[in-house]
């Protein structure tokens, strides 16, 4: 269920490793570009591909946080919460992003639009407190500019 | 003093730009030399593993098998996932080309043909980044086969993390690596050994390997003159928490600590106190504010003051933080890492985040001071990998030298209940 473009890429991913199961992990990263998320029927389809039991692929996708079983919202908010963050008024920025997309973290909301998660250390430490909206950080936040920020997007 | 990790010239991070300024001279020096040569150079110059071990880079590289029938396989660390730590990220922004070019020449010096840098998931846009630069470094011949003419050939591909701070360990991510679950192997066998797909590896920090050019480039003496003598080179410094100018500062190591907030992050907001450092990523044990003068960033200073440097990233709370709530977040950070492999870590640091959580709210007893140390103690050394002690050492160095503010909660919750 890889596009056929998804497909060729896989197939040369595969020449990276010296075994096939190491690609595991990097199309992965390929069909939850392509689906938003890794379905069980995904998941068994990589299995066929990959020659790898079902259970080991499922073991992999619910190991990993970054792996998603079931479909985010439209805009998928992580915040971190650790120390530095923290100690820089990350309450604030999550309770913000609460009260502007009305979930809170673990929920998407109920249009489909928001997912919103606590997550762990992002590696922005310095430019604490900080949100990512899929790959771009957005750092040195406070509770106006994340509002600003989320009503851009809106 | 001049900077070398992240040098202040625009564009550095262009092959064009790397190039005029240099880049890549340290590569076709290093193919003139034998292999053994270059990783005596590495060695003589005392560089010492940025990824938080300090273990020495040279004698790593010698533990690789010279003879072998196997290939052999270098991994570059960039997991960077320890909270208060945020300075390879500046490398893969910055200056790619000279972790390139390390990784290069530490493939060349350990006769490897395939390097990996497994970067995690989280740095999407820096993933992008450091691929552009290995594509033009690939375009140019700086990598592939017959490397600048010569015999030597070898790839270099990057694989993308998933979420998961254990992958930072070695032998995890060599199981990540291999399309597993990151579940850190026993060792013996060590990875020069048997490394990953059963091969020897060597697996090296991004921050280490970006330092390696230097060393070939100017001479293992000049390298070794800098900063402090047995922990020497220049050194990513992250500050974060109640400093006005957060952010990575180079310095050679040895910098004093109360220079690097006051100088470098521009002091404390409001001019508080401060209450505590932790020096090195939450993992390291935590430091009094009135414990910090005259100590230094490097191994030794910081290791005779009760800590360690670990990934040099320094975490600043002034007087006014409430660090049981900061000891509760770090322990739910490991209790949430912890991959769940050893008894002790899997269920300990639950228990332990479990009881600070108590202490949160309100509801800490006075024998749990001493149960929090009791679980701690009994984290630590019992677990296949260095994750039970890093969530172990917070949670002790916190209750030895902050005792107090547990007292204070615990008299407080009890007053309350009567």
């Amino acid at each position: 269920m890889l596009t056929e473009e998804n497909l060729k890429k896989a197939e040369e991913i595969k020449k990276r490793y010296p075994e096939a199961k190491a690609a595991l992990l990097p199309i992965l990263w390929i069909a939850q570009e392509q689906e938003g998320y890794i379905s069980e029927d995904m998941m068994k389809y990589l299995g066929t591909m990959l020659n790898l039991p079902f259970a080991h692929i499922l073991g992999v996708v619910s190991f990993y946080t970054m792996y998603h079983d079931k479909p985010l919202g439209h805009y998928h908010l992580e915040v971190c919460t650790n120390v530095s963050c923290m100690l820089r008024g990350s309450d604030k920025i999550l309770q913000t992003i609460e009260h502007v997309c009305g979930v809170k973290p673990g929920q998407t909301s109920a249009d489909g639009k928001w997912t919103v998660n606590e997550v762990e250390c992002m590696g922005a430490c310095g430019g604490a407190p900080m949100i990512a909206i899929g790959e771009e950080y957005y750092e040195n936040l406070s509770p106006e500019k994340t509002e600003e920020l989320l009503k851009k997007l809106s | 003093m001049e900077r070398y990790i992240l040098p202040d010239i625009p564009n550095f991070h262009e092959i064009d730009v790397y190039e005029q300024h240099g880049g890549y001279s340290a590569l076709k020096k290093a193919l003139g030399m034998n292999p053994a040569e270059v990783t005596d150079e590495v060695k003589k110059s005392n560089l010492r593993g940025r990824g938080g071990a300090c273990f020495p880079t040279g004698l790593k590289w010698t533990f690789m098998p010279k003879d072998n029938a196997k290939p052999k396989y270098l991994c570059v660390n960039g997991d960077e996932s320890e909270p208060g730590t945020f300075k390879d990220r500046q490398i893969f922004e910055f200056n790619p080309h000279q972790l390139i070019e390390g990784t290069l020449i530490g493939c060349y010096a350990m006769g490897i043909t395939t390097a990996y840098i497994y970067i995690r998931g989280e740095y999407g846009k820096w993933i992008k980044m450091l691929q552009k630069a290995i594509d033009d470094a690939y375009a140019k011949g700086y990598i592939g086969q017959n490397i600048l003419g010569s015999n030597f050939s070898t790839n270099i591909y990057l694989h993308k993390g998933a979420g998961a701070y254990i992958c930072g360990e070695e032998s995890s991510l060599m199981e990540s690596l291999e399309g597993n679950r990151g579940y850190p192997r026993v060792k013996p066998p060590f990875p020069a050994q048997r490394g990953v797909w059963n091969c020897p590896t060597t697996i090296n920090n991004v921050e280490t390997m970006t330092n390696v050019p230097l060393i070939i480039n100017k001479g293992w003496e000049w390298y070794s003159k800098i900063g402090a003598p047995k922990h020497p080179g220049p050194i990513l410094v992250g500050i974060s928490g109640h400093v006005n100018k957060p952010g990575v500062y180079e310095v050679a190591t040895g910098e004093l600590l109360t220079d690097l907030i006051y100088n470098y992050a521009g002091g404390v907001p409001g001019n508080k106190k401060i209450k505590a450092i932790i020096p090195g990523g939450s993992s390291t044990m935590i430091l009094r504010g009135d414990q910090i003068e005259g100590v230094r960033m490097d191994a030794d200073s910081l290791k005779a003051a009760g800590s360690s440097v670990g990934t040099a990233g320094m975490i600043v709370m002034d007087e006014e933080t409430d660090l049981i709530r900061v000891i509760s977040r770090i322990s739910k950070f490991y209790y949430h890492e912890s991959c769940g492999q050893c008894t002790p870590c899997r269920e300990g640091t639950g228990w332990l985040w479990k009881i600070l959580k108590r202490f949160e709210t309100g509801e800490g007893r006075m024998q749990d001071i001493d149960l929090l140390v009791d679980i701690a103690n009994n984290i630590e050394g019992n677990t296949i990998c260095a994750l039970g002690d890093a969530a172990a050492w917070p949670v002790q160095s916190m209750v030895r030298r902050f005792r107090d503010e547990f007292e204070k909660r615990a008299k407080r919750s009890e007053a309350a209940a009567a």
